[in-house]
């Protein structure tokens, strides 16, 4: 079984990487599993999983059974300052059992998360202290700023943003009062669109201000979404479905909003007008839920449909090792084709929600009263 | 549940990330592109503008043309007619003329005739008197040949008398 699964990896080159740490995964269970005395099984929701979280060290495809990796920095900011190092020195441990010793600190990998290791192994070889029953981790945790496998496709696709629109802004710059060309011919439609049409339709007379963060946000969520959907490296990292990145992006949207609330807006939330004085501090209450339910919406929203997305497309890569039949390989790669169109579909659209619910709120929040 | 744990790590080089990228996108690629989109813009609503503004310009003068060609219709017209009349006039004047210069010339005609009819008539009655005194004298002197004829005359011309 574990020869065709190898095989089948190897078929499977280009979708290998989204299903990437399958083995590793697979191999750091083997002790839980030996100690259960089950015969190895795949687990997709496992696989999945672990795709979906971050991780220290970018998981390409594994060879001859071994995990093949690009190292990543890890950084660490402890009791005794910024201490660096590669994540191969985890050797693709994620379970607690290799210490690596670094600015005379001791670390260990478990699920990805880093702690300062025990002195001693428990009786699962992990460094840690777990908890019997949920194997909680209770050891202490420095702070992580590791360049971990969405930093560095977060940090790629800014630089694909980059190369998109500056190249294409200097298009304009060179040749002024001419019509687009080139990479601009493709760029301006889309920012005339988030201008006109999710902008200064939503916000009003006072729009241009937050055009351009508008742009960027929707280039950000969109560009992040695709390169999502590049089964390979280096795209097909879970930027946008990971709920820190998300949230940065609400947090943004709220602050926004809330900074350029007029007089009218806090009217509204604490002291609506036109309504019985007993009901009013009522509202209040839920209108001031509502301020942080906003933008908590928009967070759960992106990460919960990009997430989706790829579990999805995992699900379905992974029915030929549920079945552990190549013959299914038709219906899978059929399905995934179908998914990954609707997921491009999606990826747009969610870009385009998240920007149009920002500027819409911005635009409640400027909104004059008219009588 | 780890994938609804914001990562620490994720959240700072996020905030970095999409600040540094807002920086960057915002003074090198949104101003010059936003900038050339409504330079573009006002460039094609101005051009419009005037492309309008030409449209009318061309209407009214069209107007204006019309305007003045009716006025130098009327006005050749206007001129035709009072050439007409004078034409008219000049006709009528010269007819009246013409008639009035006959009118005399006839009357002069007229005059002369009478004139020269009444010579005549003086002339045939001097004429007709001389020959009747010619006649006269030549049967007076048949008549008073010899000297009876004579005393005979101054006999009847003294009877005559002598009747008075």
């Amino acid at each position: 079984m574990t020869n065709s699964r190898t095989h089948l990896t190897g078929l499977f080159l280009a979708i290998s990487s989204t299903l990437f740490a399958s083995n590793a995964e697979a191999k750091a269970h083997e002790t839980l599993i030996h100690e259960e005395e089950k015969e190895a099984a795949f687990n997709p929701a496992e696989v999945i999983m672990h795709h979906i979280a971050d991780s220290h060290g970018w998981h390409l495809f594994d060879w001859n059974e071994q995990p093949v990796s690009i190292p990543l920095p890890v950084i660490l900011y402890t009791e005794e300052g910024l201490v660096v190092f590669s994540s191969s020195e985890f050797h693709h441990d994620a379970e607690g059992h290799h210490v690596v010793e670094a600015g005379g600190q001791r670390f260990v990998n478990i699920h990805e998360k880093i702690y300062y290791a025990s002195e001693e192994a428990n009786e699962h070889g992990a460094y840690a202290s777990m908890d019997h029953e949920t194997h909680a981790v209770s050891n202490a945790t420095p702070w992580d700023i590791s360049i971990t496998k969405n930093v560095a496709a977060l940090l790629f696709s800014a630089l694909v943003i980059l190369l998109l629109f500056l190249p294409a802004a200097r298009g304009y710059k060179k040749n002024p009062g001419v019509a687009p060309s080139g990479v601009a011919g493709f760029v301006e439609p889309l920012v005339v669109f988030v201008r006109d049409d999710i902008a200064k339709n939503n916000i009003g007379p006072h729009y241009k201000r937050f055009v351009p963060m508008l742009l960027t946000m929707f280039f950000f969520i969109w560009i992040n979404n695709m390169l999502g959907l590049v089964p390979f490296f280096p795209g097909g990292a879970n930027v946008t479905g990971n709920i820190a990145v998300t949230m940065v992006l609400a947090f943004i949207t709220f602050v926004v909003t809330n900074v350029n609330g007029n007089k009218h807006y806090w009217g509204h939330i604490f002291w609506m007008p036109g309504l019985p004085v007993a009901v009013k501090p009522l509202l209040a209450i839920v209108e001031f839920i509502g301020i942080f339910t906003k933008p908590f919406s928009l967070m759960i929203r992106l990460f919960a449909n990009i997430t989706a997305g790829h579990i999805i497309v995992l699900s379905l890569v992974s029915l030929v090792f549920i079945f552990e039949t190549v013959w299914v390989s038709p219906a899978s790669v059929l399905l995934t084709l179908f998914i990954s169109v609707l997921e491009l579909l999606v990826a747009a659209l969610q870009a385009y929600i998240f920007t149009l619910l920002t500027a819409l709120y911005i635009g409640a929040a400027m909104h004059e009263e008219h009588h | 549940m780890g994938i609804v744990t914001p990562g620490f790590g994720l959240i700072f080089w996020t905030t970095l990330t999409f600040f540094i990228l807002l920086y960057l996108l915002a003074k090198f690629a949104w101003k010059p592109i936003l900038k050339a989109v409504q330079d573009r813009e006002e460039a094609i609503n101005s051009a419009l503008k005037s492309a309008e503004d030409a449209k009318a310009e061309m209407a009214s003068l069209q107007s204006n043309n019309e305007q003045l060609l009716k006025q130098a219709r009327e006005e050749r017209e206007a001129m035709l007619k009072e050439a007409r009349a004078m034409r008219d006039k000049t006709i009528a004047d010269a007819k009246g003329a013409a008639s009035e210069e006959a009118a005399k010339v006839l009357e002069a005609a007229r005059t002369q005739i009478h004139n020269e009819k009444m010579a005549a008539m003086t002339e045939v009655k001097n004429q007709v008197a001389q020959l009747a005194i010619d006649m006269s004298e030549r049967i007076l002197r048949a008549e008073l040949k010899d000297a009876e004829a004579q005393k005979a005359m101054v006999d009847r011309a003294l009877q005559d008398v002598k009747m008075n």
